[in-house]
């Protein structure tokens, strides 16, 4: 039998950089309240959220990826055409093929990297994470691209109450590459598929073409059933993602859940019992739940605020529609 | 062992003091969970998977919009508890 070489890489990966794109339109409850009736006292109390950001027509998924990548690329120091892999995972991106993520890639001046999307919902970051880790460290890309990016306001029913004033607009990227010292750790990671229903788009483009919807597919969700499945069992993968890592609460510095809601966030934080000094990500209130961007989008602000600083280590765990969960350690860029 | 009532009603207190700071002796049997308690529905839900714990009961999705007030959850624990 003829022998093959076996891949060569890193011995381990890291983030070696951070980059965030907020469009510009900020969108306060007042606008929710116009095609719904609830109130800013009622939105605040059950989500935490005060204003969100909603994309405008040239702040495409391709344009807001490409700004919050190059911000990435040049926090990590390497050049774009370094990059071996580009990650792109999005649910709001109505173009199915080609990939968005060969468009971004040649945006950014990469060169010929390897490119293609990925949809994993809220824990589409950890799942990015996970592949352009492991890519790293096999050695089919030296430096790998993730991306996280969505425009929900394109999937949200502005008439829907439950919804309406939950989902924002935005990306986030890292870029991971080599490292001498373990800076990812293992990844707890799943699916629930036995919950699809919990979380799901409306209808399916196709019985929208044929007719039968008559509005256009949106999120919706048994918001209850969601709240319970990620305040408890979330909180369980975190606790496994800690252990796998062999990280106590104590040496924690930062937690970054995905930016759901605040009230699942502080759930989480007290069924995990975090010490006062871990610094929690709070995006949520002004930035509502962006999918998976919203990870990378919470840590890229505590990095710019000063609230967390490069070395810290972070606990991040997304979770979402599917239902799929992704949670790991990290050290912070 | 099964609980009483009594140790049902106290436990409740102690998870209604613990999620929405409510003192344990207002926590009575006529008491509504949302309009005298400040339990909102998302508080209600930590409450229930709370005394699911603590009474080793299952509590559906289905069946918490039914507990309105602290006995009508006693009743559905006591009656429910393994
Ligand atoms: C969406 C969410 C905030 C809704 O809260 P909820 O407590 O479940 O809301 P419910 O639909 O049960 O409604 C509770 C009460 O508030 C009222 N209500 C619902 N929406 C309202 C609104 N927008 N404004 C004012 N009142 C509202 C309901 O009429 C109901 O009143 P009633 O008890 O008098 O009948 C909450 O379920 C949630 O955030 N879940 C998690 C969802 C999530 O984050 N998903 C993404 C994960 S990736």
């Amino acid at each position: 039998m003829a022998k093959i070489k076996p891949s060569q890489g890193a011995a381990y990966a890291r983030i070696m950089g951070v980059g965030g794109y907020r469009p510009t339109r900020v969108v306060p409850n007042e606008v929710i309240l116009e095609k719904i009736d609830s109130s800013d006292e009622w939105i605040r109390s059950r989500s935490g959220i005060s204003t969100r950001h909603w994309a405008s027509p040239e702040e495409t998924v391709s344009a807001m990826s490409v700004e919050a990548a190059g911000k990435a690329i040049a926090d990590s120091g390497i050049r774009a055409e370094q990059i071996g892999a580009v990650i792109v995972s999005t649910v709001s991106h109505f173009k199915q093929t080609p990939a968005i993520a060969t468009e971004i890639a040649d945006k950014l001046g990469t060169g010929r990297p390897a490119a293609f999307d990925i949809s994993a919902g809220c824990a589409g970051f950890g799942y990015g994470l996970t592949l352009a880790k492991g890519m790293v460290i096999d050695g089919s890309a030296e430096y790998a691209l993730v991306i996280g990016v969505e425009r929900l306001s394109d999937l949200t029913d502005f008439e829907d109450r439950s919804t309406a004033f939950l989902f924002g607009d935005g990306a986030g990227a890292v870029v991971v590459g080599p490292a001498k010292e373990p800076a990812i750790g293992p990844t707890v990671w799943g699916s629930e598929g036995d919950k699809s229903e919990t979380i799901k788009q409306t209808d399916s483009w196709e019985a929208y073409r044929n007719g039968r919807p008559e509005k256009f597919p949106a999120l919706t969700q048994e918001g209850q059933a969601v709240f319970r499945w990620a305040v408890f069992e979330m909180a369980k993968v975190a606790q496994q993602a800690l252990d796998a890592a062999g990280i106590t609460a104590d040496e924690l510095d930062v937690f970054i859940p995905h930016q759901a809601n605040m009230r699942i966030i502080d759930s989480m934080v007290k069924t995990l019992k975090l010490p006062e000094h871990v610094t929690v990500a709070r995006d949520v209130e002004t930035t509502g739940n962006t999918s998976a961007a919203s990870i990378p989008l919470a840590m890229e602000r505590l990095l710019a605020t000063g609230e967390a600083k490069s070395g810290d280590t972070a606990l991040v765990i997304g979770f979402g529609a599917g239902l799929v969960y992704a949670a790991t350690v990290v050290t912070l860029p | 062992m099964a609980a009483t009532e009594k140790e049902i009603v106290d436990g409740l207190a102690e998870i209604v003091n613990e999620i929405a700071g409510i003192p344990v002796e207002d926590v009575q049997l006529d008491k509504s969970f949302t309009d005298d308690l400040d339990v909102d529905s998302l508080s209600m839900v930590e409450v229930v998977v709370a005394a699911e714990e603590r009474f080793d009961v299952k509590i559906p999705d289905d069946d918490v919009k039914d507990l309105k007030t602290v006995g009508d959850a006693t009743k559905y624990i006591l009656e429910h508890q393994a």
